[in-house]
């Protein structure tokens, strides 16, 4: 589950990480009142930033032609302008794609004097099976291309699970990322807060990107975390009722969040064939069948090993719910699973549904014989295929 | 020989009274596996399908019965706890099926077990099974919840992430008549027990494999770190296939541990890393036994 920046900074601050002064907005009285405050309270300058659930906005456009999600503003008039020009409007950046997302929610901020930026993230290393700290010089770069390029600017120190964070460990990247005098215990205790954040909220991932130095108005230094990107382990939101509160389901595709109501394992591809499978791994076999023989997988689908047949049902609804499927590609290998039941659920489906688009159906496994002469009479006019690859290969043909 | 389990493993059921653990704890019975006992705290002294003693802790079964592995069905809420109580109790082999465990849990537990003589299968994984030389394969051990009958008494060992994925290698190998020694799913979380390589390992020193199925997919290393190993040290033909070329980056596919982060654990950097092994890359899931096959 990922979480908005204004959310991810709550959590850090509520964890003792030190973070610019700010609030929320979902309209524009609330950020009126925001912006005030932060003017009232002696701020100089504020901060404008969309809040949406994707990389690149301050180097964002939006649909009418405004340029950038993220604005500094110098007087309230400007700052409410540049809220008004922003909210509900479509922020298309590198990471949405051509269709963008809509800006719902603003986050404004005070401005700091940034003398210099940093990248730290805490997140798993799967190879080791526990969780690092991740920090580079180069921040407000993107990290993938700084490791890419020049991966000995990368640091990276290995937490030990039992212990969490040291203090030392801590002090040793301020060290390395060429910070100097008490700012080194400074860092060292952000990113202590960091990591019992991460640790605390099941986060999957906790990115810094920057970190920043920055100026005081008495000329002291102090670091702050500008910027956040969390998400957290779904499988621990059972633990986190908190957490599950902040679920903004306007970032999510609505055909995703209502598969999940039906325990369906369901992903929006760009494709035009669609495909209905038991077991992930096999799922994201077949999408791999479909792209081999030169076709576009519509989706990945897991029904998983007990699907009902209700929920079969359910599966064809949010298929054919894409206006971009022309073909259905149903592939099941009963393993437990009776293969003539799941035939039986297929036909039901289908007939329930009305469905017209052309449905290759592979069946292997328990009883499949059976499976097999229930879909033959069936009356429906299904293309049969007694491999993945043969079915693969039907469904290419299909919307050719 | 196999590996992991033999025919006669006697091996326990953790959470036999819930729904999902009873019913797969039956199909081990009707298979013919020597399951002997479950465990459910505060339900001991009932009996499951009449035969199987329950009892309250793992320890105490273990005592009672002889059982040198388990099988954890318990929800993802306590499953970890129920690993490390496995682990307490001195058992050979733990195989966790529960999905769902969160990653916090599972890293606290590979560390607790780092110096522990347990072996943990999964978890998020479909188990373990070691043929038997019945009808159907029946009478051998069957720890999980693959499906008993596809697989025949032989020769090939299969490791995968995945569990249907693995139900297809395996079938594909008994359709054409080609049995297997031991098939283990290690799981599709992102901290597993086993990995591939330490399977491969165990499948190399088994003087009855002969040839392996390694099937991965996105996410993580362990596929490569597996190749780089067989490259130098494995004596055995393998074939491998790796799932979730067309998966969109950042997405997980399913399994929490097929992803594709920080440009990190792709198919095609999986599958070169196979190349580069002589591992023999199966193009599509359908040709997973001929590209062995081909092989050998």
């Amino acid at each position: 589950m990922n979480l908005h920046e204004y959310q991810a900074k709550q959590l850090m601050e509520s964890h003792g990480v030190k973070v610019p002064a700010g609030e929320p907005a979902t309209n524009i009285d609330e950020a009126k009142a925001a912006i005030a405050k932060l003017f009232d309270g002696g701020n100089a300058r504020v901060v404008v930033k969309s809040q949406i659930h994707a990389g690149g906005r301050g180097k964002g456009t939006f649909k009418d032609g405004f340029q950038g999600g993220v604005h500094l503003a110098d007087s309230v008039e400007d700052a409410t302008a540049k809220a008004e020009a922003m909210l509900g409007n479509v922020l298309v950046t590198k990471q949405t794609g051509e269709a963008g997302k809509q800006v719902n929610r603003l986050l404004i901020t005070s401005a700091e004097e940034i003398k210099s930026e940093f990248y730290v993230a805490v997140l798993l290393d799967r190879a080791l099976g526990k969780p690092i700290v991740m920090a580079s010089a180069e921040g407000g770069m993107d990290i993938e291309e700084v490791a890419e390029k020049s991966p000995e600017k990368i640091i990276k120190e290995v937490i030990d699970p039992a212990l969490g964070l040291q203090p030392h460990q801590g002090r040793k990247v301020a060290i390395a990322l060429g910070l100097r005098g008490r700012l080194i215990g400074q860092t060292a205790r952000l990113l202590q807060a960091l990591y019992k954040t991460w640790h605390e909220c099941d986060g999957s991932m906790l990115e810094i990107n920057p970190l920043a130095l920055i100026v005081n108005e008495d000329g002291t230094e102090a670091v702050v975390a500008l910027d956040a990107k969390m998400s957290i382990d779904d499988n621990s939101l059972f633990r986190h009722p908190d957490i599950v509160a902040m679920r903004d389901i306007s970032e999510e595709d609505p055909l995703e969040v209502e598969a999940a109501g039906h325990d369906l394992n369901y992903i929006k591809l760009d494709g035009n064939i669609a495909c209905l499978v038991n077991g992930a791994g096999l799922a994201m076999a077949t999408m791999d069948a479909i792209k081999h023989y030169g076709g576009d997988p519509a989706n990945f689908l897991d029904v998983g090993g007990g699907a009902t047949k209700a929920q079969v049902k359910a599966a064809f609804e949010i298929i054919v719910g894409d206006p971009n499927v022309q073909a259905i590609l149903v592939n099941i290998f009963g393993g437990i699973m009776n293969c003539n039941t799941i035939a039986e659920g297929i036909v039901a489906a289908v007939k329930e549904t009305h469905l017209t688009l052309p449905l290759v159906v592979r069946l292997e496994g328990n009883n499949v014989d059976a499976g097999r002469a229930t879909l033959a009479a069936s009356g429906l006019t299904l293309i049969t295929a007694d491999s993945l690859a043969e079915g693969a290969e039907k469904s290419v043909a299909a919307v050719k | 020989m196999s590996i992991l389990v033999k025919p006669d493993t006697k091996f326990l059921v953790q959470g036999i009274t819930g729904g999902f653990g009873g019913r797969h704890a039956q199909l081990s019975l009707d298979y013919g596996s020597q399951l002997v006992a479950g465990v459910t705290p505060g339900k001991g002294g009932q009996m499951f399908a009449d035969t199987v003693p329950v009892f309250d802790s793992v320890a105490e079964a273990m005592a009672e019965t002889g059982a040198t592995a388990s099988a954890i069905f318990v929800p993802p809420p306590f499953a970890a706890d129920a690993i490390l109580e496995g682990a307490a109790a001195g058992l050979d082999l733990v195989v966790c099926i529960t999905e769902g465990i969160p990653v916090r849990d599972m890293i606290s537990v590979k560390d607790a077990l780092k110096d522990s003589s347990t072996i943990l299968l999964g978890p998020n994984c479909p188990g373990v099974v070691t043929p038997g030389d019945g009808k159907d394969s029946s009478g051998g051990c069957r720890i999980g919840i693959a499906p008993g009958y596809i697989h025949k008494k032989g020769n090939i060992g299969v490791v995968s992430r995945s569990g249907t994925l693995t139900y297809e290698a395996v079938w594909q190998l008994t359709s054409r008549g080609v049995g297997q020694s031991t098939c283990v799913g290690i799981g599709g979380d992102p901290v597993p027990g086993m990995t591939h390589l330490d399977v491969l390992k165990l499948f190399n020193d088994d003087p009855e494999t002969t040839g392996i199925i390694m099937i991965g997919e996105i996410g993580g290393t362990a596929e490569e770190e597996a190749a780089a190993w067989a490259k130098t040290h494995c004596t055995k033909p393998i074939a491998g296939f790796i799932a979730g070329a067309t998966a969109p980056p950042g997405r997980r596919m399913g399994h929490a541990g097929a992803i594709v982060s920080g440009g990190k654990g792709t198919a095609e950097a999986k599958q070169d890393a196979f190349r580069e092994a002589g591992i023999g890359v199966a193009e599509t899931p359908s040709e997973m036994a001929d590209t062995l096959l081909k092989m050998m």
